[in-house]
Parts: structure tokens; C-alpha cells; sequence
């Protein structure tokens, strides 16, 4: 079907709506990455399967959608139109949903949500505390929509936005509706978005490129790649949009190769909107071309910085250079370029739908509407979290992410990706925006929060972090490349013992000229982490440097492990779990751990179930 | 033409110009590694860096380039920018101890201690060879690989080059002497590269002095030798020989056929 003008497109939604029941089951799956490595495409194909078996085609639908951001609790299935949530569903709990709760109502008890602040079951998925707390404007629909095809986009509006913009908006105005907005670029620095159109719409070419950044290289975080697999008609109408508020032809979606679902996806989703005629020549009949091609990136971590991505899709090795002139200036192939994360694209169509006043009423003074946080490390709720811009990290940890599991107590949190600071636990009040957390020591990023409680070692942490921007740095200027590598030096000197006290100072001089004189924002935000641990936890790096003791009992060089003779009754657990037969001893009575052959991995620390173990 | 001040000194420049050129037209000295004026710049050592304020930024920036603009104001002596700049060539110093002109710049700048791990690499992965061979050669023989710590420079998979012609511009440009070149009876070598090259003889010495790949691409280059009132067997000759034969030809040009 081709849709000639905004009327078809209107006509179009009414014939698919008309075709959907809202009162009729329907079984969603969740087929995010997240839930088929926990075995959600097996379920699904069950349920396929078991419903043509019963006959039950007329009466119930199955869906397969997105991520839905709960993938702590995958697979996830839920039922409309009630919108029963069930979690971890196997291929064996099939049958008896069909049979239990689809043909007599009745819910199944064992695979309902329990909330681990409350122990309550719950059984609707907006209940759910985890969804509750959340304002889910850009990642609503990924529970909601099949994104193999179009017309569940086109049906919950889907492309409304651009219908409007090309038929009642002049390119300027839609450039003002999106800098009245506030929106500001969600993949890290935060630059207003509209203000960066502006730039590129001013350059003087006739040959201009759009980019959208899906090179999600964060440890950890997966945001980019949920909302590509999940709804990619969203992203591709805010950069259709955004091709005719600056007025480019051609654009280019630069997303890993990691990514092979988001791939997937997004070349069904080219091909459908072609075919719609929402996308390449002429589109909705209104003389508009946009034609945009998918480039797959090699997963280097830099390539997510513009210049670095702009070199690697003209097929260079992925190195930043310098600025000015700025990629609205000289871009792809020399060209103005305007480059906008995947999560900006998707914000577009809400803002242009709902008008930049109703968006900007979301959020702080400064930081507007929602934010997406892939909420990861020691927490109850691990998943993707959207909330809006200025809550407190209070209620994302504690109401949002249920916590820190085995009651442990939060420490810090890390947020900004590897090259962001770690927040200790006494600002947990802080409210998430841009300037606040940059003021923290950290910074948004492009919204990877890992939360740490009191057996993260932040020295060991710091190390951590730095080994991977060593490794992804791109090498190109001298602090990035060994500025970090040696700082990763001394931070490793520092766990294994061997720091002096003069290191600190030394570390904070290298942390911060490195911050200041990087070419790229690799360099200039990598010391993050070590700057803001050694702000924070400045007693960690003493006990490691003077008492040679790591508090959290993590730093293996400075540990040892020993045996509670009146606790142990001889049971050779650890015996047998130790890989390098450090442990010895006869059958019933206490073990002794050889610590000329203890490797300190604390295999027996953890099999031991009478606590005889101690680590100091 | 842009205004623009560096160190309370004001200037007019072409626009385009970069903040090393203006600050070299001032006879404000900046110091370099990875910057050369033949080949374009790359901003990479940052020992260049001066402090720049333009409305309400303010930051460092590799005066190699950042281009003159109106109104903009840049320092270069202030403590900000010897921090930064001693720190790095403080870290090229740790990474080759060893390198003669790393040492200079760095006793320039009041460094003489290193404070960090010290390592015995030669290579300060400037760039400089990678980028005459690809702007000036046209060859592209080398690259980078890798990248962080990892980075080198080196030949594709690291075997001897097929695109090297033995040119050894290279050679010329490295600041640490980290590439050599070596001539050894018919065959011209390129350790760092792994590059082995034959050589052609002199027609008139019969010593061998061209690599043979070298004196094709020049012959390609030479569009025309009748133009240049060349001999293509020109190219054939080693210099001494032909400085010795022009020294003869001048000789008789000017003493007659009786020289010497």
C-alpha cells in the first residue's frame, strides 16, 4: 500500500483499527534480547503452536513485541486487554496459561511479579512498581506494537507527526517547535537539539546528511539498542522529520554489529516505510525525498563520538578529529551533517504530536522530559527504566529498582557509562538532570546506571573502568592514549598493594590535565571515574595504600582467606570446590587453607553453607 | 582577514590560518612533535596547546588546528597551559626514554623527571610517517593498528609492504628516529617495516642505489621529460654520478673542451 497524502494515512489507520479488536486477548511475548536469551522465542513458538492446536485463533492473538525493560524478570508475557503480568514463563507454563487464565480467567499465582519492597503479588502489569514509577513516553509502545510491522506503528498514530510537519510546518517552524521544546541531545553531551538543526540548517550546501548514532558502547547499557528493536518506526519518523526541518536528503543510521536483532528489525522497517511511501521519493505525496541507509559499525567504543563515527562511515579508521569546523560545518564527505543519538530521534514525533509546551512542562528548569536509564549492577529490578528528567536517585534505586538485593547496603552509583563519575550513597537525594550531575562529578551520558552496595571496592572499580577506556581509546593523542594508561598503572599498584601515599596526588594531577587537554570527549570525561572515587571515597585509597587492606574484601593481593576451626564440622565442600587444591584436611574434621596456594578467587567462601570461611 | 590577539599582542591574519602560524608570525614560540607544514594537521601530541577565550568559553586547544578567528583571544604562557603541555611530553618521555628530541622538548618545557612507569618504546606515534606517506607519497603504506594502548604504526598484517617504494620520507619526518634505512649491496631495508626493496645499479658507477619499485613510480610521476629537458635515463644515474658529470658538463661549458 502507498500512501499519497496525509488523508490516505488517516484513511489507512481507521481500516487497520477497524480490524482490531481492543476486548480481544491478545498474548504478548516479550522478544527483546533480554528475554530471548532467556528463552522467550521457545515461548512463544509454544504458544503459536498451542493455539493452533486448540482452535483458539478466533478468540485469542499472540503478539510478539519488544523490550519491554523488565528483562531482570524474563520471559515476560502479558494479556490483553487486562494486562495480566506474568514473568519467567517457561515453555512448560504455557499450557496452563492457555487453560487457566485464558479459558476460565483464572490467574496463575506462581508466575505473578512479587514486589521485593512489599512481598505482595501483583498481577497487572501497570501495578507493577517497576512500570508505575516510570513516565514511559518514548518506550510505552514497545510492549504494545509487533515492530516486524508498520501498521501497529500507524495504528497507535504512528506517523502523524510527519503528516503534520510536511503538510503544516515550514521547516523553520518545526525547528522552533523543537527548540521551544528544550530537548537536548540524549547521547551524552546534551547539546540543545534544536539549536544543533538550526546550525545545520544555516550551512550553505545543497547536499546535506543526517546521522542517527545508534553505536551504543557503554558497558552495560542497552537503551539504543531496545528502542531500535522494539520500535524503530519511531526513531525513523523523527529523523524523517528532522531531514525536513534541515532540509537534508539522505541519511544513514550507524549502528553496531553487536546489534543483529536491531539490524533485524530496522531493514524491515526501511522496507515497510518505502513501501508505505513514507519514506524515499515523494513522501506522503508532499515532494519530499528522504532516503536513508542502514551502516553497520565494528563496535569500537569511540566511533559513538561524532567525528570518530563520521570518519568511520566514510570508511576511515574511526578517529576523532579536531574542532572547529563542526559536523553542522564540514561532515560526512565534507558536507553540513547533523548527528542526533536514537533516543533523540524517537523524542521528535511526541514533541511535534504534543507541542513543545506540553513537553517542556516534563522535566527540570534546564534537562526536559524523559530520560532512559538502563539500570544495571546490584539491584532488585535490573532493566530499562524511563523516568522524568529531576527525580531523585532515591526513587530510582529504591522505588523503581526495588532496592539492593540480599539486604545489602548501596554504596554508590555509576552514571554516564564507563567514562562517568561514581555518586556515593549520602547524595542519593540528588535529582537526575544534566548540570546536577555533572556538578556531582559525573555526567547523563547516554544513560547507563550501574548501581554498586557495600562489596564494591571503588579503587577496584576506578581500575575497572579505566581498563576499558585504555582499551577504547582511540590512541590518537598523547593524554587519552597514555595519560590513562597511566593512571589504569598506578590504580593497579593501588589494588595489588603496592601504592604510596604520593600516588594519590599524582593520580588527581594526571585525572585532571587529561580532562583538559584530550582532543575528544573519550579523553576529557575518562577520568571520570577516578576523579570522583577519589573525591568520594578518599579512606578506600588510604586503607589500600597504608593499612595494604581493601575494606570490601575485593582486591585479591590484599586479601586472605581463613578457616573458623569451631565452625567448620569437616565437611569438605570447599575442599572440593577449590581449583587449585589449596584446601586440605580429613573427612569431619576442620580444613586448613594452604595460602602459599590460595589463589583468592573465594570459590570455597561462597560453597561454604556453616560460614567457617573468613575473608580479611 | 581576522583579528585576533595572542598574548596581549594583536594581529590581522587570513582567514584559515591556524593559531600556530599566527603565534609563528608573532615570533611566539610554541613547541611542536607531531605538526610539519607540508602535511596537514592533526593535533595529536598536544604540546602545542594554548589557552583559548572566545565569549564565555574558555579551553585548551592544539594551536596546530585551531584556526584564527575574530575577536578570539589565546595565551600560551599561562600555568594552565605548561601544566598540561609538561604533562604530556612528561608521559612521551615515560613512553621512550631514550628519544633524543622527546628529551629536548621536554627540557624546554622544565621537564627532567618522570614520575610515571617508564617503557622503551622508540615510536611517539606523531603520525608524521603515516601521514607524508599518504599526502605527500601517495602511497599509503603504512598505518595505524589497533588502537589505545595497543596503537602502532606499522605495514598491513605487519609483513613487508607492497605499496612501500623505499622513498624513506618517512625516515626524513620521524622526530624520534624510530625508522631507519639502510642500504646493503642490491637490497635497500626498512627494519620498522618489515621492508626488504632491490635495488637498480648505477649506469655509470654500477653501485646500487634506487629501489627498482622507487624508479618506476617516478618515471609515472614524470609526466613529461622532454619538458623538464630530461633524459629519462637520468633517473638511472646515482647522484654522485650525476653531480659528478653536471660538474663536467659546467666545466667544459665554461673552460672549454680541455677540462679538466
Amino acid at each position: 500500500m502507498r500512501l499519497r497524502c496525509p488523508s490516505d494515512l488517516v484513511k489507512a489507520r481507521k481500516l487497520i483499527r477497524s480490524r482490531y479488536d481492543p476486548k480481544k486477548t491478545c498474548v504478548t511475548v516479550c522478544c527483546g534480547t533480554g528475554c530471548l536469551a532467556s528463552g522467550a522465542r521457545d515461548v512463544a513458538e509454544t504458544f503459536r503452536k498451542e493455539i493452533d492446536r486448540r482452535g483458539l485463533r478466533p478468540r485469542v492473538n499472540l503478539r510478539i513485541t519488544g523490550c519491554h525493560g523488565f528483562c531482570e524478570r524474563g520471559p515476560l508475557v502479558v494479556i490483553y486487554p487486562k494486562r495480566i503480568f506474568y514473568q519467567r514463563v517457561k515453555v512448560l507454563d504455557v499450557d496452563e496459561i492457555l487453560s487457566q487464565t485464558i479459558l476460565k480467567r483464572k490467574i496463575i499465582e506462581r508466575l505473578l511479579y512479587v514486589d521485593p519492597m512489599t512481598g505482595k503479588k501483583i498481577v497487572y502489569e501497570n501495578e507493577v512498581p517497576f512500570y508505575k514509577k516510570q513516565r514511559r513516553l518514548i518506550f510505552g509502545n514497545n510492549g504494545r506494537i509487533d515492530p516486524t510491522k508498520i501498521s501497529y506503528y500507524i495504528a497507535l498514530d504512528g506517523y502523524t507527526a510527519l503528516a503534520k510537519v510536511l503538510y503544516k510546518m515550514s521547516p523553520q517552524q518545526v525547528i522552533a517547535e523543537i527548540k521551544r521544546s528544550g530537548l537536548r541531545g540524549r547521547g551524552g553531551a546534551g547539546f540543545p537539539t534544536g539549536q544543533k538543526w538550526e546550525l545545520c540548517r544555516n550551512a550553505n550546501s545543497r547536499l546535506k546528511y543526517i546521522i542517527c548514532n545508534a553505536d551504543e558502547g557503554d558497558p552495560g547499557a542497552f537503551m539504543d539498542r531496545s528502542l531500535l528493536e522494539g520500535n524503530p518506526h519511531s526513531v525513523l519518523e523523527g529523523m524523517i522529520i528532522g531531514a525536513y526541518a534541515m532540509g537534508a536528503e539522505e541519511g544513514y543510521i550507524y549502528v553496531r554489529n553487536e546489534y543483529p536483532l536491531a539490524i533485524k528489525h530496522l531493514t524491515i522497517a526501511l522496507k515497510e516505510a518505502q513501501e508505505w511511501g513514507l519514506l524515499g521519493k515523494n513522501i506522503l505525496g508532499s515532494n519530499f525525498s528522504f532516503r536513508i541507509r542502514i551502516n553497520r559499525g565494528a563496535g569500537a567504543f569511540v566511533c559513538g563520538e561524532e567525528s570518530a563515527l563520521i570518519a568511520s562511515l566514510e570508511g576511515r579508521i574511526g578517529e576523532p578529529r579536531p574542532r572547529p569546523p563542526f559536523p553542522a560545518q564540514e561532515g560526512l564527505w565534507g558536507k553540513p551533517t547533523n548527528i542526533n543519538n536514537v533516543k533523540t530521534w524517537a523524542n521528535i514525533p511526541l514533541i511535534i504530536n504534543k507541542g513543545a509546551r506540553w513537553y517542556s512542562k516534563i522535566g527540570t528548569k534546564t534537562s526536559k522530559g524523559t530520560m532512559v536509564f538502563s539500570l544495571v549492577g546490584k539491584i532488585n529490578n535490573t532493566g530499562l527504566v524511563e523516568i522524568p528528567m529531576g527525580i531523585s536517585l532515591r526513587k530510582m534505586i529504591y522505588e523503581i529498582g526495588g532496592g539492593i538485593p540480599n539486604g545489602k547496603k548501596f554504596k554508590a552509583v555509576q552514571t554516564g557509562g564507563p567514562s562517568g563519575g561514581c555518586i556515593p550513597a549520602r547524595l542519593i537525594d540528588l535529582p537526575v538532570d544534566y548540570e546536577k550531575l555533572t556538578r556531582a562529578g559525573s555526567m547523563m551520558g547516554s544513560g547507563g546506571m550501574v548501581v554498586m552496595d557495600e562489596d564494591t571496592c571503588m579503587v577496584n572499580v576506578a581500575r575497572y573502568f579505566l581498563s576499558f577506556t585504555r582499551d577504547e581509546s582511540c590512541g590518537k593523542c598523547t593524554p587519552c592514549r597514555e595519560g590513562i594508561k597511566q593512571m589504569y598503572e598506578i590504580l593497579d599498584n593501588i589494588t595489588k598493594g603496592k601504592g604510596k601515599e604520593s600516588d594519590l596526588g599524582l593520580l588527581k594531577e594526571l585525572a585532571q590535565i587529561v580532562k583538559d587537554s584530550s582532543l575528544c570527549g573519550l579523553g576529557q570525561t575518562a577520568p571520570n571515574p577516578v576523579l570522583t572515587t577519589l573525591r568520594y571515597f578518599p579512606e578506600e585509597y588510604l586503607a589500600h595504600i597504608k593499612d595494604k587492606r581493601c575494606p570490601a574484601h575485593v582486591c585479591q593481593d590484599l586479601i586472605r582467606y581463613s578457616l573458623i576451626v569451631e565452625k567448620c564440622i569437616g565437611c569438605q565442600i570447599c575442599n572440593k570446590a577449590c581449583p587449585t587444591g589449596a584446601i586440605s584436611g580429613e573427612k569431619k574434621e576442620p580444613q586448613r587453607i594452604d595460602q602459599k596456594k590460595c589463589i583468592r578467587c573465594g570459590a570455597c567462601y561462597e560453597a561454604c553453607k556453616f560460614e567457617a570461611i573468613r575473608v580479611e | 582577514m581576522v583579528r585576533l590577539t595572542i598574548d596581549n599582542k594583536k594581529i590581522k591574519v587570513e582567514e584559515g590560518t591556524t593559531l600556530l602560524e599566527t603565534a609563528q608570525k608573532l615570533n611566539i614560540e610554541i613547541p611542536t612533535l607531531c605538526h610539519h607544514q607540508a602535511l596537514k594537521p592533526y593535533g595529536a601530541c598536544r604540546v602545542c596547546l594554548v589557552e583559548v577565550i572566545k565569549g564565555s568559553r574558555l579551553g585548551l586547544v592544539a594551536s596546530c588546528t585551531y584556526p584564527a578567528e575574530e575577536g578570539l583571544v589565546a595565551r600560551t604562557e599561562t600555568e594552565r597551559v605548561k601544566r598540561a603541555r609538561r604533562l604530556s611530553i612528561e608521559l612521551l618521555l615515560a613512553r621512550c626514554p631514550t628519544s633524543e628530541k622527546v628529551r629536548e622538548v621536554a627540557l624546554e618545557l622544565g621537564v627532567k623527571k618522570v614520575r610515571f612507569k617508564e617503557e622503551k618504546e622508540e615510536c611517539i606515534l606523531c603520525g608524521l610517517c603515516v601521514r607524508v606517506c599518504e599526502e605527500a607519497i601517495a602511497k599509503s603504506a603504512i598505518s595505524f593498528i589497533n588502537r589505545g594502548a595497543d596503537r602502532e604504526v606499522t605495514t598491513p598484517f605487519k609483513i613487508g609492504s607492497l605499496a612501500c617504494i623505499g622513498c624513506g620520507a618517512c625516515v626524513y619526518l620521524c622526530p624520534t628516529g624510530a625508522i631507519k634505512i639502510e642500504d646493503v649491496r642490491k637490497c635497500r631495508r626498512l627494519d620498522f617495516w618489515n621492508t626488504k626493496l632491490e635495488l637498480k645499479k648505477c649506469k655509470v658507477c654500477g653501485k646500487h642505489f634506487v629501489p627498482l619499485v622507487e624508479l618506476d613510480y617516478l618515471k609515472d610521476r614524470i609526466k613529461s621529460f622532454e619538458e623538464m629537458e630530461l633524459p629519462e635515463e637520468a633517473l638511472e644515474v646515482c647522484p654522485k654520478c650525476r653531480k659528478r658529470i653536471l660538474s663536467e658538463k659546467a666545466g667544459e661549458f665554461i673552460f672549454g673542451e680541455k677540462y679538466p
